[in-house]
């Protein structure tokens, strides 16, 4: 056998494709070693705080890669506080215990907070109750990320369409319109039925936001890595538009079947669990999302962390086969649920906007 | 409920979080109605073969709501064990 074939083998791939995961895990102190402050080989492994730190939203952008030490992007600081703005970057409070000396006050972050820290360097509670936190977090610049990365790929398969106007697509438009046709023809028209073009723009922005940021979420090193789509916050202000378009559209019959149950005496037990439907519909969007992701990253972290807490290489095999196995559960996941939440939206707006008959 | 269940682990002698066994049981839960979306799908497609592509669709939503209650009861469960 030349070494021409022994590369092109695919039994090699796979062993390389191991042997680079396993010989990663052997310096599990270098790319580990930032999560845990300087002295990990001493300190035991405490696996909740290193999921905690993954899965939340950090001052501080975290950039890995294999066999290089983590390094922390610093991001801009914006705190609204009574007596005004006050700007600067997180890098001068990222070191644990360090204070900063701003404009108006001192401040110091304590398990990611930034805190008002008094002239004896005590944390201010006080005080740290009126300073509005407006930072460019972590996941606001993933959010931007995302946006831009949306806004690059859809003006440009959109200027595509109007090139070459009546020709086969090409190239990112061609992996693109499957996607939208599939929102159209499997989402809107049989939710909706033929009033569907008004809501388009929204189910497919919905659709495309949410499976960016799922996929981002799964890469692990640096442009991605980020849990946005994990965030309670940012679902549930996806499914607060869901609330609004849903109830601003309403038409009489959403509304009568509301506030006039059939037999009219049933009012008083009908309509209170019908204004709770409203409610509850948006609810259980926002946390199927939140829920799916954040458990998928947290399992996944999880099983990587079973190395550490079990102290030996040997178990990084189990590991790696375990995580590459959800990882692709995960990519099943990421589209499902952007197209479960989609789904549903239609399926709600399309009950508000029916025609009676 | 909760306060017989911690008197029942109490009397057995195990110590815990009752937020772990509230998420046990909702995997018991979610495996029972994921089992009975795939069994039910096996014997749909050995009855219409060619419905295949449809009734995988329509299995994996299925699944996926299932998993999704089963989810909310895990979030339940970590604000319980805090």
């Amino acid at each position: 056998m030349t070494s021409g074939t022994i590369l092109n083998s695919k039994l090699f791939r796979i062993f390389f494709i191991c042997a680079f995961f396993l010989t990663a895990g052997l310096f599990p102190k270098v790319t580990f070693a930032a999560e845990n402050g300087p002295d990990t080989s001493k300190t035991k492994f405490d696996a909740k705080a290193m999921i905690l730190e993954h899965i939340s939203d950090s001052h501080s952008w975290p950039v890995a890669f294999p066999f290089v030490k983590e390094k922390f992007l610093p991001l801009p600081v914006i705190l609204y506080t009574e007596k005004g703005l006050e700007v600067f970057s997180s890098d001068k409070i990222q070191e644990e215990g360090s204070v900063y000396a701003g404009k108006l006050h001192s401040y110091k972050l304590e398990t990611n907070h930034v805190k008002v820290v008094d002239a004896s360097g005590k944390v201010d509670e006080e005080a740290s109750k009126k300073v509005w936190d407006i930072s460019i977090t972590r996941n606001v610049i993933s959010l931007f990320l995302s946006i831009v990365i949306l806004l690059i790929v859809f003006f440009k398969v959109s200027s595509s369409y109007r090139i070459r106007e009546g020709k086969a697509p090409k190239g990112l438009q061609s992996f693109l319109e499957p996607l939208i046709l599939f929102v159209r023809d499997d989402i809107a028209i049989p939710n909706m039925g033929h009033k569907y073009g008004r809501f388009m723009p929204l189910l497919l922005t919905i659709f495309f936001f949410i499976l960016i940021n799922n996929l981002m979420g799964m890469i692990p090193f640096f442009p991605g890595g980020y849990n946005l789509t994990g965030n309670i916050a940012v679902t549930a202000t996806l499914s607060a538009v869901i609330l609004l378009v849903v109830n601003l559209n309403g038409n009489k019959h959403y509304w009568k079947h509301i506030f006039v149950p059939n037999p009219w005496w049933l009012f008083f037990i009908m309509i209170p669990v019908e204004v709770v439907g409203i409610i509850s519909k948006p609810v259980a969007l926002t946390i199927r999302l939140f829920a799916n992701i954040t458990a998928g990253h947290i399992l996944i972290l999880s099983l990587i962390s079973l190395i550490f807490i079990l102290n030996t290489i040997w178990v990084s095999p189990v590991s790696v086969v375990f995580v590459v196995f959800m990882d692709a559960i995960e990519l099943l996941v990421a589209f499902l649920q952007a197209y479960i939440f989609t789904l549903l939206s239609a399926l709600f707006i399309g009950m508000a906007i029916e025609e009676h008959h | 409920m909760t306060g017989m269940i911690g008197t029942l682990a109490q009397a057995a002698g195990v110590h815990g979080n009752i937020g772990a066994l509230s998420a046990g049981l909702a995997a018991i839960g979610a495996g029972i109605g994921i089992g009975q979306i795939g069994g039910k799908a096996v014997e749909a497609i050995a009855r219409q073969p060619e419905a295949i592509s449809k009734i995988q669709t329509n299995m994996i939503i299925a699944a996926a709501l299932v998993e999704g209650v089963a989810l909310f009861a895990v979030v339940v469960a970590a604000f319980l064990s805090n």
